[in-house]
């Protein structure tokens, strides 16, 4: 569900913070140290990175590939392998009677099934290939607002940490206080009376 | 509530607009009594007399799907009011990119259609949160507003 897409959701940010200058250099910078790494042959279960907004399996960020205008374009690439918990009981049963044959033991105590588990998911993590969500993001830096294309409340909180990393600014999520605190321009009694104000009842 | 009056307060946070109206979904939350009640009307027909009542118990709208329709364009979304999110964001189409030199062009006019719906929410939320702060909200605003609800009572009672 990104810019291409026929329905979009999207969540707005305010960038708090200067970007060293350049500007472009600062967010290349950025993008380069955190690009997503490609994790379908390792034991990792999770990659957290940035990708091309147009090339989202193949992340370049040399040339102006991420400046559309004076906007930056670009997407988080979130990959996650999770093994079924009923294919890990399966391939831990199979290993505990190899295991059982091999060593002549009768049982395994509980730290060697422990540790035998952990094998086991690691070399099925390492098997299997990762499911990759791609969410785009428009970053408007003469405004300080982002957009980005997803509501999910997990992909929100990797972007903020991430973001924060990379570039060294955060990002203010835009909900209700914070859109009125930041972006509605109150004066200082408007700010005051918003601070006690409680639901209206229409019905008294 | 004087229907003149709100578009014209619309078109003040944009002059584009020709009219707002609300789309195929309603979602309205009670969180006065203990429980949370919540209750969704959806579908381009629905009848908004479940949704009165509810709003006369004491509910509030928390997500409102709307149409914003300028010239002979429409954008679609729903808005949600706990976060501001928008989801379900349909812009009025444009040709996708064919060639990767087209799409830079395709990105930036994306990037205005969407552009244009969140400002003009930005804008109409500045408006609402003037009034909110401000004396008028509690001798002006609420009373009208209750004199609506009661007036709808009494049409859909003789109905």
């Amino acid at each position: 569900m990104g810019i291409q897409s026929p329905s979009a959701s999207i969540s707005r940010y305010h960038v708090e913070g200067r970007l060293e200058k350049p500007v472009i250099e600062t967010v290349r910078r950025g993008l380069k140290k955190n690009i997503v790494v490609d994790i379908d042959r390792e034991s990792i279960e999770t990659s957290v990175g940035w990708t091309s907004f147009h090339k989202p399996y193949q992340p370049n960020f040399e040339g102006p590939s991420f400046i559309f205008g004076t906007v930056f374009v670009f997407s988080l690439r979130i990959e996650k392998k999770t093994v079924p918990p009923k294919l890990l009981q399966k391939h831990f049963m199979l290993a505990s009677a190899e295991r059982l044959a091999k060593t002549g033991q009768r049982y395994l105590s509980r730290n060697e099934k422990q540790v035998l588990k952990e094998q086991v998911a690691n070399q099925l993590i390492q098997r299997m290939p990762a499911t990759p969500n791609v969410y785009d993001l428009i970053w408007y830096p003469e405004e300080s607002t982002l957009l980005f294309f997803t509501n999910l409340k997990s992909a929100n909180e990797e972007l903020e940490t991430i973001f924060l990393r990379s570039f060294g600014v955060s990002l203010i999520r835009l909900f209700p206080y914070t859109a009125a605190e930041l972006m509605s321009g109150l004066s200082d009694s408007e700010r005051d009376v918003l601070q006690t104000l409680k639901p209206t009842d229409f019905n008294k | 509530m004087d229907t003149d009056k709100s578009q014209r307060l619309f078109r003040s946070a944009d002059p584009d607009l020709v009219g707002l109206e609300i789309g195929n979904r309603i979602v309205l939350e009670n969180r006065r009594n203990e429980a949370l009640e919540r209750i969704t009307i959806r579908g381009e027909e629905a009848n908004l007399a479940e949704g009165l009542l509810a709003l006369q118990k004491g509910a509030l709208v928390t997500e409102i799907s709307l149409n914003f329709r300028s010239a002979d364009y429409l954008w679609q979304f729903s808005l949600k009011g706990e976060s501001l999110n928008v989801s379900n964001f349909k812009t009025p189409k444009i040709a996708l990119p064919e060639s990767p030199e087209d799409l830079e062009g395709f990105v930036l006019e994306k990037a205005y259609l969407f552009d244009k719906i969140l400002q003009f929410i930005e804008k109409t939320y500045n408006l609402f949160l003037k009034q909110r702060l401000s004396p008028q909200w509690q001798t002006d605003i609420v009373p009208k507003v209750s004199t609506w609800m009661a007036a709808k009572r009494t049409t859909l009672k003789n109905n």
